[in-house]
């Protein structure tokens, strides 16, 4: 499944590259000529459109080599991507957990006090955060804990220091918390009420054991699944991020990129998060086929 | 002697489109080691009467009445007192053994936890007590196969699984729920076998619902007949098969199939079950009843002892014949 | 002859109660009603609220250049009923522009999917067997592709105009129409009912006709439904950073960019008045999609 999809991005973004009228190659911006050298050199420009992409996987695969920029005539693709990967991860890591931190509890929560005000304000919170995606999430803390508290830097990244980390990472999970906690309360919300469930109550097991030993892995499940959709929306979220906050992770990159046009950057992270998904979605599934002893690979 | 004594037991759903009164003004009792069979057509309460014994009732069910086992009115109590009698004194096995046991649990952990969390027994000796349970519902190499889970075994080994279970703690009452009705013919047998011989070994009393007369007659003394969440006759199942006092009960008797008298078509009852939120006027039968007359649809009748047994018609057992 | 014509009554009678059901669960929910209120309030107002703006979108008040964190909030008589942005441009002008072009983008966007995904999910769970597997592999594999990046490329390449924003959307968001509908297909096709009209004789298109097709609105609708706060959301994403709409065109989005980076000089309203459009339209589509499930799937509280 993984191979196809990646030889058709790579294929798709090729196409793209070499149909847009007047590209990279032949531009209006003509090209400094040695980086017009080294894309020659590299993508060796006069063979067959396959060979160029055979060429390019090749320098993937065997040295992780994207390519060099076709804008920055100094910089290879590699080099860009170093700068802002590790940003971009970082702090997406830190949105995971915040929303499975945050959301999974609040939703177990409000299906087990369900029709109480802790349900009512759950679910309150959840329509709210559902209006609030990161782009209005964003200026927002910037109002609140920057112009106005001033507690809490504007932006940059200054090295991951929590205080640059603290804005970006809350606006951007508080719109997917917020699904989180739906889903999670839904799911509860039907285990409590499927017959295993039921034999547990006439086997005299207290409440809490319940709860914990017998309900927490099946309402959990559709949570796991639902990472995969969540990882595609972090990487795209982060490119919000990155232009508010201007924390200088890939999103930056790509998004400069797009400006100038230089297609090498785009391609490489295209292809870059294109494999950074798809094996987190390897991962998702080897997590939920632990845990369903139904599945196995 | 007494182990159960049901009295005026109601129960009633709160829904958005009105109120559903399941069960109405139940009454029977239960003699240690002996068996009560709860017959009747799907909705009409035989399932909600047992979930209101065991505490097991939804959020928006209310049970009104008294239910005392062994001295003790277990009616309404909150869990935690619940829990301390079932599954010790009191026990249920459900319908559906595909979906009763948990599919993310082992079998070996959900039999333990019971002796663990009830009998403060170690795993070491919970397992092995479980394993010694499995073999008495004669599950083949039980030591292998308590370590596997639910969906590795097929649904007649299921539904043994859950009857050991429920077994475990050696409770004074177990009610089963249609224990074979999702199970094939030949598997129904073996479980009604087992259920009877281990009823035997153990001396526990049993409430059997079931729609299935031919278990009835093998294997329960007594009979609880319901229809609409009423009783419409209760007794010895000798005499109600012998000679049947209410149409209801008529009717379900010569609705069995026979093998020994030729026919061309099956007898059947005709019409359908009471919407239980609108139910009929007067008694809950009369609609497709043959001796009903203007009467029956006024006058809900109550339950009157008649020779040995209780029966609730308007018609004396006398005009039915 | 006559259990046929029984046959198809019956089940043209059910379907029909089954939507003044669904209807009336749908006018009782009020949080629904509500939004759908005001839904056809916001679309009445960007179709006609052009009537009462007294600029041009792209009209530069020169009077207000270079004081517009003290002259340009909103006011009634100097007519920019929002006030006006950084450029000194009319905000009630741009933001109904903006307000015109994310509901396009959204409804059409989603419609287009709608229409291509259902029909492919249509086709394939109809057809089963090797097509529908080959059919659902592709979907598979499209659904890894990381969308939002081949959006960007095309917009990159092609162009930023709004016919390619629409392109691009729409192309990308129908996998999971055609997943959903592909699923209720199949289930659909072998149910009693269908099974019976075959046997009957009755032939395959009227099949699809009277028995699959008005199965299949509900869950149309309501995804569809889902789908344009979706469409919407991604359209103002990319217009964002900037690779959506362009001048002097304008989106909800771009606004919303333009008013969150001056908001320092305190001019809030250049923040305030788009984001509340664009959050009231969100709002609206949530509920209804909402209400429109609950009403014709009432199993899914």
């Amino acid at each position: 499944m993984a191979l196809p999809t990646l030889l058709i991005l790579v294929i798709v973004t090729f196409v793209l590259m070499h149909a847009a009228p007047g590209g990279p190659f032949t531009s209006e911006k003509p090209l400094p000529p040695q980086v017009l050298a080294n894309i020659e050199a590299k993508y060796g420009l006069n063979e067959p459109l396959y060979k160029q992409i055979f060429m390019y996987l090749q320098g993937i695969v065997t040295e992780f080599d994207f390519g060099p920029s076709y804008v920055y005539k100094d910089r290879t693709v590699n080099d860009i991507i170093a700068q802002g990967l590790p940003v971009t991860l970082t702090y997406g890591a830190w949105v995971i957990v915040l929303m499975l931190a945050v959301g999974v509890p609040l939703g177990m929560i409000a299906a087990l006090k369900q029709n109480t005000w802790i349900d009512y304000l759950a679910v309150g919170f959840s329509i709210l955060a559902d209006l609030l995606p990161n782009f209005i999430m964003g200026p927002i803390l910037i109002l609140i804990f920057t112009l106005w508290l001033g507690w809490l830097p504007g932006g940059g990244w200054n090295g991951g220091q929590w205080e640059y980390m603290v804005m970006p990472v809350i606006a951007l999970a508080t719109s997917y918390m917020a699904s989180i906690t739906r889903l999670t309360r839904s799911s509860m919300l039907e285990v409590l009420r499927s017959n295993f469930i039921r034999t547990a109550r006439a086997k005299g097991l207290p409440e809490r054991t319940i709860i914990l030993r017998h309900a927490l892995k099946p309402a959990l499940m559709p949570v796991i699944s639902y990472l995969s959709p969540v990882f595609v929306y972090v990487i795209t979220g982060s490119f919000i991020v990155d232009a508010i906050f201007s924390t200088g992770g890939l999103g930056t990159y790509f998004t400069n990129a797009a400006f100038n046009r230089d297609y090498a950057v785009m391609m490489g992270v295209t292809l870059l998060t294109g494999g950074l998904t798809i094996l987190f979605n390897l991962f998702v599934d080897l997590l939920y086929s632990w845990i369903d002893p139904q599945i196995r690979y | 002697m007494t182990l159960l004594s049901v009295e005026n037991l109601t129960v009633r759903f709160e829904t958005p489109d009105g109120t559903v009164n399941a069960v109405n003004d139940l009454n029977f009792t239960l003699d240690r080691g002996q068996s009560l069979a709860i017959v009747g057509e799907s909705g009409s309460g035989k399932s909600q009467t047992v979930f209101s014994l065991m505490g097991l009732l939804a959020a928006n069910g209310r049970a009104t009445g008294r239910a005392v086992l062994d001295g003790q009115d277990i009616l309404n109590l909150p869990p935690r007192e619940l829990n301390k009698i079932r599954p010790e004194k009191m026990a249920m096995v459900f319908q559906d053994p595909m979906t009763s046991l948990n599919p993310y649990m082992r079998l070996s952990d959900q039999l333990t936890e019971v002796l663990v969390h009830h009998r403060g027994m170690s795993k070491r000796d919970a397992l092995a007590a479980a394993v010694r349970m499995l073999d008495a519902v004669r599950i083949p190499e039980a030591k292998t196969r308590i370590h596997m889970y639910p969906h590795e075994l097929s649904g007649g080994m299921r539904q043994r699984v859950v009857i050991a279970m429920a077994l475990l703690c050696e409770p004074d009452l177990l009610i089963a729920d249609e224990p074979t009705t999702a199970l094939d013919v030949t598997v129904q047998e073996q479980i009604m076998d087992l259920l009877a011989s281990l009823q035997r070994d153990l001396d526990m009393a049993m409430i059997l619902i079931t729609h299935d007369l031919g278990v009835v007659a093998s294997s329960c003394r007594d009979m609880l007949v319901m229809y609409g969440g009423q009783v419409m006759e209760y007794g010895k199942t000798i005499d109600l098969f012998e000679a049947p006092s209410h149409p209801y009960t008529r009717g379900l008797l010569s609705a069995i199939p026979r093998l020994d008298q030729q026919s061309d078509s099956l007898v059947a009852i005709p019409g359908n079950p009471p919407n239980m939120m609108a139910p009929p006027s007067g008694c809950p039968f009369h609609p497709r009843c043959t001796y009903a007359d203007a009467g029956c649809s006024s006058h809900n009748p109550t339950l009157t002892p008649y020779q040995d047994r209780q029966r609730a018609c308007l018609k004396s057992a006398e005009e039915l014949s | 002859m006559q259990n046929a014509t029984l046959t198809q009554t019956e089940t043209a009678v059910r379907g029909r109660s089954q939507w003044a059901d669904a209807r009336a669960r749908f006018l009782k929910n009020k949080a629904a009603m509500v939004s759908l209120y005001l839904l056809a309030a916001l679309v009445v107002f960007a179709i006609f609220g052009g009537q009462l703006s007294r600029y041009t979108i792209d009209e530069i008040d020169w009077q207000m250049l270079g004081m517009i964190a003290d002259l340009g909030g909103p006011s009634m008589e100097n007519g920019h009923y929002f006030g006006v942005d950084e450029l000194g441009r009319d905000l009630y002008a741009r933001t109904l522009l903006g307000l015109q072009i994310s509901l396009m983008v959204g409804i059409i966007g989603a419609v287009v999917a709608a229409i291509f995904g259902t029909l492919y999910g249509a086709v394939s769970g109809y057809a089963g067997g090797q097509t529908d597997s080959i059919m659902m592999r592709t979907v598979d594999i499209l659904t890894s592709v990381p969308l939002f990046f081949i959006i960007i490329m095309l917009l990159v390449v092609f162009g930023q105009s709004i016919l390619m924003i629409f392109v691009g959307i729409g192309l990308t968001n129908w996998l999971g129409m055609a997943r959903v509908v592909r699923g209720q297909t199949l289930s659909l096709k072998n149910k009693e009912f269908v099974e019976a009209a075959r046997a009957l004789g009755v032939p395959t298109l009227t099949i699809i006709r009277r028995h699959i097709v008005p199965n299949l609105i509900g869950v149309v609708v309501v995804y569809t439904s889902l789908l344009v706060p979706q469409m919407i959301l991604l359209e103002s994403t990319i217009s964002f950073l900037g690779l959506g709409v362009q001048e002097p065109q304008t989106s909800l989005g771009l606004l919303i960019s333009e008013g969150t980076s001056t908001m320092q000089y305190g001019t809030f309203w250049q923040l305030g008045y788009p984001l509340a459009f664009f959050m009231l339209v969100l709002f609206c589509f949530y509920y209804i999609g909402d209400g429109l499930r609950d009403a014709l799937d009432p199993k899914d509280r």
